[in-house]
């Protein structure tokens, strides 16, 4: 039962989240490529005002799977080498936070794009 | 010889014959209402290139190659090919006609290439500076896709307004064969831009210009819509279907019964998801090589006004937020020669 | 008569049709909720494999870059997301597709300067502005005293 409140709630907010994304996209003029970039810096934010981390404990992958995620863990790995490392840590932390995400897209990107022919559209 | 009648309309006093015309178009095309119409259907989008460049200087070479085969001619008896298409520095025509060995000379005019090509074509036949002239253009989904907006595999969201680049090619040999089709007039649009920003919104970036260069034609010749069977515009879609025939009535003039649009004939627009329709140098030129022509020539129709549209925008120029200017060039085609 | 810029533009707006919001919406909530239903999926499945509670939401994240990165090569990706919309663009798996997309496509102009440099044409921006944002709130912390 726990397990499927899980689910439940990792639903609803990555739910919410994307469908904010689709407002942003059917009545404004922003690009996708913007959204992208507006998502990211408001996670950062967020989390640096301290509302991403309830979410996160609230909604488990329904706040780290979208990319304002992605924002919340550049600016939760940036606040924990200030902690440890202090100035330096502003320009370790973050990179050091979501290299994994940013190495295995740059490594399966490379992979896959060797591997795959280009496709068709219909 | 031609006769200028004004700054932008030209008669062809000779009313030289459009020879042979053929086209050819992909799969998607192929699957569309004017599928059976096409003289060769490649379910292979890619014409069995390496690359969407290669794939699309295939199709446009493949494609004169059949008009000119039609017309019981070889290469070498092609005194001018005019021709172009949307890639940079179009190579989809050099690299497509490199081969040809025909005196060549180039042209942009985004999706009006058609119109342009033939009208350059068709004058210089008028004035016996050439026997046999070649207009060709082509265009495809994915070199285009791949150029002007993203690559195909990234997964984006087409607005209702967008319209769908064809993968199609048509191409035309003129000479004074003395058979219809017949070219009679043309009038050579001038720049439009009315401030349209949205590059998903192409056709209503084009229809002031449309709606100048049929105004002008149908003032130049003294000509009523009435006059026409149809009027065909090259590829305004619904958007800018609408929008020319709004425009064109504010001037007292309606078009609403004859005309008709390559971009909504291609495609099936209820079955095909391509939004708002065709696009695309391939699209007005395949709709005219594949299916209008053959109409003429028949006795079908028998006089059209063919209203080739384009948007003279760029990558670089849209990333810089400035508007996208539109080109319309008409060229009257009929089945009688006076 | 002449049709000015202003006329003309309220002209195209009511010739335009809009989006289909009302479809679009609930359809990127439903996918996006989904993908994070599967996120979550995969971390309490590594945690259950014994992987720490600190790496399983990064293993889950590096499995949906790989899922995204395989489909967007099986040209599935493109499918689901004309659909999906933001429901597909928003989580990790839009960063996937969009580092992906243009490596498959570019790859035609070289190893180098095609794959190598284009990877980053869509996605980049994201990191550029995001490691920007958290470099600033990093000395804003630190100068401000606030942890």
């Amino acid at each position: 039962m726990e397990i499927l409140m899980e689910y439940g709630k990792a639903f609803l907010i990555g739910g919410i989240i994307c469908a904010i994304g689709q407002v942003l996209i059917d009545y404004t003029k922003l690009s996708p490529a913007r959204i992208l970039v507006l998502f990211v810096v408001l996670g950062v934010v967020l989390s640096g005002i301290g509302w991403y981390q309830p979410l996160v404990d609230f909604a488990g992958a329904g706040a780290t799977v979208p990319l304002s995620g992605f924002g919340h863990m550049l600016a939760k790995g940036v606040k924990e080498a200030v902690v440890e490392d202090g100035l330096i840590g502003a320009f370790t932390g973050g990179l050091t936070a979501t290299s994994a995400g940013i190495a295995a897209a740059i490594v399966f990107g490379l992979v896959i794009a060797l591997i795959f022919k280009p496709g068709d559209k219909s | 010889m031609s006769l200028r009648l004004s700054q932008n309309t030209i008669i062809l006093n000779t009313s030289p014959s459009i020879a042979s015309y053929a086209s050819i178009v992909g799969k998607k095309e192929g699957e569309g209402p004017l599928g059976k119409h096409f003289d060769f259907v490649n379910d292979d989008n890619t014409f069995g290139e390496s690359t969407w460049e290669k794939s699309e200087s295939r199709l446009q070479k493949d494609t004169v190659s059949k008009a000119i085969s039609k017309a019981n001619l070889v290469p070498a008896d092609i005194d001018f090919i005019f021709a172009g298409d949307l890639l940079n520095q179009c190579v989809g025509t050099t690299f497509g006609l490199r081969e040809l060995e025909i005196p060549f000379i180039g042209l942009y005019g985004a999706c009006s290439t058609m119109a342009e090509s033939i009208a350059m074509a068709g004058i210089f036949i008028d004035n016996d500076v050439a026997i046999n002239a070649a207009a060709v253009t082509s265009s495809h989904f994915c070199s285009a896709e791949k150029q002007f907006r993203f690559p195909l595999e990234y997964g984006g969201q087409r607005t209702p307004t967008s319209q769908w680049t064809a993968t199609a090619s048509g191409a035309v040999v003129i000479n004074k064969k003395n058979a219809p089709p017949f070219i009679r007039a043309v009038t050579i649009g001038k720049i439009m831009d009315l401030g349209v920003v949205d590059v998903n919104n192409m056709g209503a970036a084009m229809a002031p210009a449309a709606h100048y260069t049929i105004g002008k034609h149908l003032a130049d010749t003294g000509k009523s819509p009435d006059d026409f069977d149809l009027i065909l515009t090259g590829d305004l879609g619904l958007v800018g279907s609408d929008l020319l025939i709004d425009l064109l009535n504010r001037d007292g003039t309606d078009i609403s019964e004859n005309h008709n649009d390559c971009g909504l004939m291609l495609y099936d627009l209820d079955e095909q998801d391509v939004h708002a329709g065709g696009s695309g140098c391939g699209c007005s030129a395949s709709v005219l090589c594949g299916y209008i022509l053959d109409q003429i020539r028949d006795g079908i129709l028998s006089d059209v006004l063919f209203v080739a549209t384009g948007a003279l925008m760029s990558p670089t120029t849209v990333e810089q937020g400035e508007s996208i200017p539109g080109i319309a060039h008409a060229i009257h085609i009929s089945g009688k020669s006076e | 008569m002449a049709v000015d810029k202003i006329e003309y533009d309220k002209m195209m707006k009511k010739a335009s049709p809009n989006s289909k919001a009302y479809i679009n919406i609930p359809l990127a909530f439903i996918i996006g909720g989904l993908i994070c239903v599967l996120g979550q999926f995969l971390m309490t499945s590594y945690e259950k494999l014994g992987i720490s509670t600190y790496f399983s939401g990064t293993v889950a994240s590096i499995t949906l870059i790989f899922l995204s990165a395989l489909l967007t090569g099986l040209n599935l990706y493109d499918n689901i997301a004309k659909h999906g919309g933001a429901g597909t663009l928003v989580p990790i798996t839009g960063f996937a597709n969009a580092v992906v997309a243009p490596a498959l496509e570019f790859k035609a102009e070289g190893l180098i300067l095609g794959l190598g440099a284009k990877l980053f044409t869509i996605a980049g921006p994201v990191i550029v502005y995001g490691v920007t944002a958290s470099v600033i709130y990093g000395i804003i912390i630190y100068i401000f005293k606030l942890v």
